[in-house]
C-alpha cells in the first residue's frame, strides 16, 4: 500500500499542474489581446476553484474564485462549471489537496481540462498577487447595522455591499442633506460631496445636515462633520467646487451611483451625458414649491434624462427654488426617496424607479407614476457610450440662448 | 369632462388652480379647451405652428401621448391629462 506522500506524488505525475504566474496571466486576459476566433475572452478564462475549507477561504482567496471544499467536490463542482470541457484551475493551500481534487474530477467525473495550481495560495501570496479577503463585520458594525441584517432583502451580503459602495452626491443642500445623512447612517462606504456653497441661515429651513453654529462654513465641511459624528465607517470625499464640463469626468468616474440634486438645467444635461458615457446610474430628483419629481436613470437599461426632457423649458418657465420658494419638508421627502433608490440599486433589491417618473404633490398628498420610454432617437443614449465626445456633453438645442436668458 | 393636472410653473397662468376640468374628444381638443379657459397657458403649451412645445410632456393617465397618437390621442371622460415641464430645483 502506498503512503499518503507516495499517493500525492503519483497523482501529481498524472494530472496537469500550472504555475501561479500562468494562472494570473490567464485571469488578466490572454496576453495576445482579444481573441480573434470569436469565442470571446470568457472562453479562455479558466474557472478558478478554491477547494479548501470554509475558514481558509474566508481568510482570503484568489479574486473571483468559486469555493467548493474538497469534501463536497463531487456534489458541488457542477455549480462551478457543468461544462466538462471548460478550463478549470483548482487550488488549495500548497497544492496537494487541489492535485487530489483534480485527479478526482478527471478520472471520476470526466472533466477534460483541469489543472492544479502548484504551491497553492501560499505561493500565490508570496508572489504578491491580489487576494480577496471577504469582509466580515466587526462587533460594533453588527450592532450598528443589526436592523438591516434582520432584513432578508439587505442582510449581511447587502450590508457589505453598502459598506463597499461609493455614492456621489451632487449638492449638499436641500436634497443632498437628507440623502447624505441617511446614506451615512446606512453605512455607505464612501460618500462624495460636490458643492461650492457656504452654509447660510436661509438654508437651515430644509438643509438639515447643517447647523446654526456652522453658518459661513463651506457646505462640504459642514456636511462632513455631521457624517463623521453619525458614522465613522463612512469615508467622506469633498469637492468644494461646481460641477462643470472641465471637471465632471474626473469627479464622477469610479462612483457606483450618483445622486442628482443640482439646481440648474445645464448641469443636469451635462451630468446625463457624462453618466451615460460612463454608464453610471443616476438617482434624480427635483423640487419646487410643494411638488417633487423622482426618477432613476440607468444608462442603457432605461431612458436617460434626455429621453424624458429633450430640451429644457425657456428660463421663465424654469424658476428656481430661490425665486419661487419650497416647502422645507419637501426636499426631505424627495431626498429620502432618492436614498431609498440608492440602497436598492446598491443591494440589488426591489424594483428601482427605472423607466418611470414619480410625481409627488405634497398639498394633495398624491403620488403619480408615469411611464418614461427610451427614445430610439435620443441624441445621447441611442449611441455607443464611447462615441459620446466631451465637446458635445451638456450641450442642448438653444443652449446659448438658454444660458444667456438664465443669466 | 376630463381632468388636466397643472404643474406648479403653469399655476400662475390658471389662477392658481391645480386641476382644471376640460372638454374634448382628443388630447389636442382638451388642451385647447384649457387654453380657452386660461389663455396664458396657450403660449406655454403650443409653439407658433400649433404643435406641442417639445419641453412640455403630456401624459394621458400614465402614458406619454407622444408614444400614443400625440394630440390626436382620444381622451375619455374619466381620463386624466398630466402636463409636465422639466423642473430643476434642488
Amino acid at each position: 500500500m502506498a503512503s499518503g506522500a507516495e499517493l500525492i506524488r503519483q497523482v501529481k505525475e498524472r494530472i496537469k499542474e500550472i504555475d501561479p504566474r500562468d494562472v494570473r496571466e490567464r485571469l488578466d486576459g490572454s496576453p495576445n489581446g482579444t481573441s480573434a476566433n470569436g469565442s470571446g475572452p470568457d472562453a479562455q478564462r479558466p474557472v478558478v476553484v478554491d477547494v479548501r475549507e470554509q475558514h481558509e477561504f474566508e481568510e482570503g482567496h484568489i479574486p473571483g474564485a468559486v469555493h467548493v471544499p474538497r469534501g463536497h467536490l463531487e456534489s458541488r463542482i457542477e455549480g462551478a462549471s457543468a461544462d466538462r470541457s471548460r478550463a478549470m484551475v483548482l487550488y488549495c493551500a500548497s497544492g496537494n489537496r487541489s492535485a487530489l481534487a483534480a485527479d478526482t474530477l478527471e478520472r471520476q467525473l470526466g472533466y477534460e481540462n483541469v489543472e492544479s495550481m502548484t504551491g497553492g495560495i501560499t505561493l500565490w501570496k508570496d508572489r504578491g498577487y491580489d487576494v480577496d479577503v471577504p469582509r466580515a463585520l466587526t462587533t460594533e458594525q453588527r450592532s450598528r447595522y443589526s436592523r438591516h441584517l434582520l432584513l432578508p432583502e439587505v442582510g449581511l451580503e447587502g450590508q457589505i455591499k453598502l459598506l463597499e459602495s461609493k455614492v456621489l452626491l451632487l449638492g449638499a443642500g436641500g436634497l443632498g442633506s437628507p440623502v447624505a445623512l441617511y446614506l451615512a447612517a446606512a453605512g455607505v462606504g464612501r460618500l462624495g460631496l460636490v458643492d461650492d456653497d457656504v452654509v447660510d441661515v436661509s438654508n437651515l429651513q430644509r438643509q438639515v445636515i447643517h447647523t446654526g453654529s456652522r453658518v459661513g462654513e463651506p457646505k462640504v465641511d459642514s456636511a462632513e462633520q455631521a457624517i463623521r459624528d453619525l458614522n465613522p465607517d463612512v469615508e467622506v470625499v469633498k469637492y468644494n467646487t461646481r460641477l462643470d464640463a472641465s471637471n465632471i469626468m474626473e469627479i464622477i468616474e469610479g462612483y457606483d451611483v450618483i445622486v442628482d440634486g443640482v439646481d440648474n438645467f445645464p448641469t443636469r444635461y451635462l451630468l446625463n451625458d457624462a453618466t451615460v458615457r460612463l454608464q453610471i446610474p443616476v438617482v434624480s430628483a427635483s423640487i419646487l414649491g410643494f411638488d417633487g419629481q423622482l426618477a432613476v436613470f440607468k444608462p442603457y437599461d432605461g431612458p436617460c434624462y434626455r429621453c424624458l426632457y429633450p430640451t429644457p423649458p425657456p428660463a421663465e418657465l424654469a424658476p428656481s427654488c430661490g425665486a419661487n420658494g419650497v416647502l422645507g419638508v419637501l426636499p426631505g421627502t424627495m431626498g429620502l426617496l432618492q436614498a431609498t433608490e440608492v440602497i436598492k440599486l446598491v443591494t440589488g433589491s426591489g424594483d428601482p424607479l427605472v423607466g418611470r417618473l414619480m410625481l409627488y404633490d405634497a398639498l394633495a398628498t398624491t403620488f403619480t407614476d408615469l411611464k418614461v420610454r427610451r427614445d430610439p432617437e435620443c441624441p445621447i443614449c441611442s449611441r455607443d457610450p464611447e462615441s459620446i465626445s466631451e465637446e458635445e456633453m451638456g450641450v442642448f438645442p438653444d443652449y446659448e440662448a438658454f444660458c444667456a436668458a438664465a443669466g | 369632462m376630463s381632468t388636466v393636472k397643472i404643474p406648479p410653473v403653469l399655476r400662475p397662468s390658471t389662477g392658481g388652480e391645480r386641476e382644471v376640468a376640460a372638454e374634448g374628444a382628443d388630447v389636442g381638443e382638451v388642451l385647447r379647451s384649457l387654453a380657452q379657459q386660461h389663455p396664458d397657458t396657450e403660449r406655454q403649451l403650443f409653439g407658433q405652428d400649433g404643435t406641442l412645445n417639445r419641453y412640455v410632456n403630456v401624459y394621458l393617465n400614465d402614458e406619454d401621448v407622444r408614444v400614443l397618437d400625440g394630440l390626436e390621442t382620444p381622451v375619455g371622460e374619466r381620463d386624466t391629462l398630466v402636463i409636465l415641464p422639466a423642473m430643476a430645483g434642488g
